[in-house]
């Protein structure tokens, strides 16, 4: 079936926007490190247009040029600010009122009803959103109808959305990489087996010839997994099929369904306490401006802890119960 | 047993603090040697997973520029005002505010947040003016804390809200793997069996916040404290 919206020309307007903020990084001649900065975020915007349809083995040299200038680094953000002073911001506040607040509603609201509308949506026999695509898209859709209401509510120049854009993105800085990285290091851990060997050396060292034994086995794989992956999907095939299969439903007789629920809850324990999930810990600790990048892992730490206990146990008395 | 090489690089390469994208990279090359990939074979995997995983970039490089203009135009210095004329709220009661919207939306199928989308211009300020206008003036290292706090709650109630879903991806993953081997386990009950430990995750969040408001309460009074014996002195 066609779409008539394909994701490409989302990523292509991704594309734009950082080539705007290279672009900017190279016009400013005060930026600590200017020229390695904006070849960072000029590859990082030729990934998004050129992604596609470029031998995938130069994007992939790119990427390695990207992971140099970070790790030597030349990709800092500017120091000194030129944007507006505190009294004028409050000036502001007072003359917008609620106003402020209605772009920044319009994203999630606007989200919500796309994710519920748009795959509905057909033209002939094209839809206009492919089923898998609609959340993507509908996000897409929701901060261009808010950039729009942004501009009309403040009456901001359009110079401004991207100088207050490439401020904040160059705070993330290079840690913007880091969740595609790490999906692409999941993907060589999964072509070269590491999953199985994991699950093979947990099954190894805990004996599983009682109900209990099984539940920690799996519930511990999982959770061990998801921190080394970052990310409890990869985990759950792995460790369900080499752990939670053979001892938990096979052997013992537990209910396939309870097993697989609160086993992918031990995933998502093991999510809260690794930094390998840049996309949910690291980036967000960048985007709050924290000192510290693994303040957020640390924050999750203790309820990751308590919650796998919780749930380790609700397993147990479960799943052979029912 | 050696391609866990990869993870031993990683953990080493956390602990001593080195470029992260540099560790995940050697890591990636690593491994990928030892199980008998070619160099290039190795970066051309790498490259093709990356491309395929550009949506993961997609909210925060898109939000950012409205943010931007939001914060540039008050956003922040509103919700202060706002948040002032409210006396009786406190950061951990924003937060928990959030957390309880956020995990029973999900788990209704609607994504209504994010950390760009609605945390950083949001939920975290809203808590952080909170929490100044109950306790005065408190120290950046605090203020950091109660942030790291709004993104933490919103991904615990994220993950754990979000599998009560039938149609959500970890759902359908699950199903999917029961077809692959020959089972069929009915979509409802791995929902429905979710609800304890989401239950579970809400109400150790809320002790979290319990405990977050008390040591801010403490340091509230410090701080008071240090301000009152300043002005006896003068």
């Amino acid at each position: 079936m066609k779409s008539l919206v394909p994701m490409n020309d989302l990523y292509a307007l991704i594309g734009l926007i950082v080539a705007m903020i290279a672009i900017q990084v190279a016009l400013n001649k005060k930026h600590p490190t200017r020229w390695t900065s904006a070849l960072f975020w000029g590859i990082f915007a030729f990934t998004f247009i050129a992604g596609d349809f470029v031998p995938p083995l130069i994007i992939g040299y790119l990427v390695i040029v990207m992971v140099i200038l970070a790790a030597l680094g030349r990709v800092k953000a500017p120091s000194h600010s030129e944007g507006s002073g505190k009294d004028e911001r409050i000036h502001l506040a007072q003359r917008l009122k609620w106003k402020i607040f209605i772009p920044a509603l319009a994203i999630p609201v606007v989200t919500v009803i796309g994710t519920l509308t748009l795959d509905r949506l057909k033209w002939g026999s094209a839809v206009l959103v492919k089923k898998e695509d609609v959340t993507l898209v509908s996000l897409g859709l929701a901060t261009i109808i808010a950039f729009a209401i942004a501009l009309y509510v403040t009456k901001a120049k359009m110079n401004v959305p991207f100088q207050e854009g490439s401020k904040l993105l160059q705070a993330v800085g290079w840690a913007v990489l880091l969740p595609q990285m790490l999906a692409a290091l999941g993907g060589i851990f999964d072509k070269a087996g590491v999953g199985n060997a994991v699950s093979h050396l947990v099954k190894g060292y805990l004996p599983a010839d009682n109900g209990f034994v099984a539940v920690v086995a799996y519930c511990v794989g999982m959770t061990l997994f998801t921190m080394v992956m970052g990310n409890a999907f990869a985990a759950f095939a792995v460790i369900t099929g080499g752990i939670g299969l053979p001892l938990i439903v096979h052997a013992h007789g537990g209910n396939p369904a309870i097993m697989a629920a609160l086993g992918m809850f031990s995933g998502y324990c093991g999510t809260l306490m690794t930094p390998m999930a840049a996309n949910f810990n690291i980036v967000p600790a960048m985007l709050l401006n924290l000192d510290d990048q693994n303040a957020v892992v640390k924050k999750q730490i203790p309820t990751g802890i308590a919650l796998f206990l919780v749930n380790m146990f609700l397993m147990y008395f479960l799943v052979y119960r029912f | 047993m050696l391609k866990l090489i990869g993870i031993l690089v990683v953990v080493i390469g956390f602990l001593f603090r080195f470029n992260t994208l540099l560790v995940v990279m050697g890591a990636g090359i690593i491994t990928g040697l030892v199980s008998g990939m070619s160099f290039n074979d190795i970066i051309e995997k790498f490259s093709e997973i990356f491309v395929q995983n550009r949506y993961m970039s997609m909210a925060i490089i898109l939000t950012l520029p409205v943010i931007g203009v939001l914060e540039r135009y008050g956003l922040k210095e509103r919700v202060e005002m706002m948040i002032a004329k409210a006396k009786n709220t406190t950061a951990s009661r924003i937060l928990l505010v959030y957390l309880f919207i956020r995990e029973l939306s999900a788990a209704i199928g609607l994504n209504i947040g994010g950390h760009a989308q609605t945390v950083r211009p949001l939920v975290a300020p809203m808590a952080e003016v909170a929490a100044q206008v109950r306790y005065g003036k408190l120290p950046d290292k605090v203020m950091q804390e109660i942030r790291a706090y709004a993104a933490a709650m919103e991904n615990t109630a994220w993950f754990f809200g979000e599998d009560i879903f039938i149609a959500t991806g970890a759902i359908l993953l699950m199903s999917g793997f029961f077809h692959s081997v020959g089972m069929n386990v009915g979509i409802w009950d791995m929902a429905l069996w979710g609800l304890p430990t989401a239950t579970a995750a809400f109400l150790i969040s809320w002790f979290r916040l319990y405990r977050l408001e008390k040591r801010l309460g403490r340091f509230g009074k410090t701080a008071q404290a240090k301000t009152e014996k300043g002005g006896a002195n003068k």
